[in-house]
């Protein structure tokens, strides 16, 4: 039997040279006529208001990235604990539950402050 | 020998997913004219009307990408042109290599050799399709970032919040897949789901997992980033979002990106949840009907049968996805965030307990 990741790499080849050709497709066969007014940015219309380098954005964005490396981190331990289950029995359990209680805990407490309210 | 099955096997994993989303392209087409009472793509044909029959998915198979890929490459003066290259391809290259892992059939036993139907057999097939589709997300704020466009960067932003939001409900639906079946290969959860429910129904994943169903199911539309979810790319609010300033073949991939987004959560429903390859009834020497009716079918009909079987499935998902698309308005970004932190990840941490404690007192499979 074959290892399944050469298969894999051989995917990984096939869909690296099809996305290529796809993304390169317009810069290899397509018209290139650059103006000045074609090249800026679009901002409806009204002459762009500057580069975006420094701008600052709603800190809620970089604290939605923070929960999910914490509750996504949860789920990547669940995993393995799912796959050998049976065997644990209760006592494997009682251990997630454990866990996952003090996640849930977490998850209450940021609900509670106001961290997941958006308006 | 064996490399050649196996570069075979890739190819048609490969094939399927890239001619079903061109083919959805057209379904969308035609499929929105049909919800909106309009006649949709009628324009397409040879020789001035000469066929008495339009080419539409001809225009859309063939002619679509071929203007698009002769469209002229802009990249904003101002824009990192590195990475404005690499946004799109970042995009597309995870969800290709994803369908590779999804079974689209049982074995095929010819030549002395029994092939297993799926482009990589991998034993760990779950994670890795996890860990493809969070890729995805740099597709979405790397191109965002790369514009150096205010419209590109707030849909780049919008759009990683979303689909990070989400895949933490997605993975944990799927952790309780995962209990159920006891196994992260897909080929096992497949045939896991040819057994019988009290000898007469398809075990398929449904019956055991309904919960779950509708969490992925949801979450996979969401990571889709079409309506009702499409608030990176909202285009009454930001032009077209994180993909503002792109165009000719780039915004092409970013669009194609989104249809395979919608044939891998086809191909995952219809794998863990709907039998994957799995025809009732049928096992690998014919129809075992339930009271003891048996129809003998040859081995090579059966795996026709199959990965038709398979197919079919993955098409009505797709196409339940473009009914939804088509038939509810964009929810607000507050709703958004809403239903994926405060609804659908308590619900699927609930599941998972539930679907733990069933598996002890009945062990999973005898729950009914």
């Amino acid at each position: 039997m074959l290892n399944p990741y050469v298969a894999l790499l051989m995917s990984f080849a096939l869909c690296a040279l099809v996305a290529t050709i796809m993304v390169c497709a317009s810069w290899i066969l397509g018209p290139k006529h650059p103006t000045k007014t074609k090249l800026e940015i679009f901002e409806t219309g009204n002459p762009p208001l500057g580069s975006l380098r420094g701008m600052r954005f709603p800190v809620k964005f970089y604290l939605t990235a923070i929960l999910f490396i914490v509750f996504d981190i949860e789920v990547v331990f669940m995993y393995p604990w799912a796959v050998i289950f049976r065997q644990l029995g209760w006592a494997g359990l009682a251990e997630m539950a454990v866990f996952v209680a003090v996640l849930t805990v977490g998850l209450a407490y940021v609900w509670r402050v106001g961290a997941l309210e958006w308006e | 020998m064996e490399v050649l099955i196996s570069l075979a096997k890739v190819i048609f994993a490969f094939v399927i997913v890239l001619q079903l989303t061109l083919v959805l392209l057209w379904v969308e087409r035609k499929g929105s004219a049909l919800i909106q009472d309009r006649v949709g793509a009628n324009r397409a044909n040879l020789f001035g009307g000469l066929l008495p029959f339009n080419l539409g998915i001809v225009n859309t198979w063939m002619a679509d990408p071929l203007k698009l890929f002769h469209k002229e490459d802009i990249v904003p003066a101002d824009a990192d042109r590195f990475l404005h290259w690499l946004a799109p391809w970042i995009a597309i290259f995870p969800l290709f290599v994803t369908f590779t892992v999804i079974p689209f059939g049982d074995v095929l036993i010819a030549g002395g050799y029994t092939i297993n139907l799926q482009g990589a057999d991998l034993n760990l097939g779950i994670l890795y399709v996890l860990a493809m589709l969070s890729m995805a997300v740099y597709g979405v704020i790397v191109g965002g970032w790369a514009s150096n466009s205010r419209y590109a960067f707030l849909g780049g932003v919008r759009g990683s919040a979303q689909m990070v939001s989400y895949e933490i409900a997605m993975g944990l639906s799927l952790v309780s897949v995962v209990l159920t079946f006891g196994t992260l290969d897909f080929q096992e959860i497949a045939r896991a789901q040819g057994d019988l429910l009290f000898g007469v129904f398809p075990a398929w994943g449904f019956f055991y997992q309904p919960l779950a169903l509708l969490i992925f199911f949801i979450a996979g539309m969401a990571e889709s980033k079409r309506a009702p979810f499409d608030l990176p790319e909202a285009e009454s609010e930001l032009v077209a979002g994180f993909y503002t300033e792109y165009s000719g073949s780039k915004q092409s991939v970013f669009m194609m990106a989104d249809f395979v987004e919608v044939a891998i959560v086809a191909g995952l429903v219809t794998t863990l949840f709907f039998g994957g390859w799995q025809v009732p009834w049928l096992y690998r020497d014919g129809f075992h009907f339930p009271g003891g009716f048996h129809v003998f079918v040859p081995s090579l009909l059966v795996t026709v049968l199959q990965v038709l079987s398979f197919l079919v499935k993955l098409f009505l998902f797709c196409w339940l996805q473009i009914l939804i698309r088509w038939s509810l308005p964009r929810l607000r970004y507050d709703q958004l965030m809403d239903l994926g932190w405060k609804r659908l990840l308590p619900l699927s941490l609930a599941n998972v307990a539930i679907t733990a404690v069933f598996v002890l007192l009945f062990d999973g499979k005898t729950v009914w």
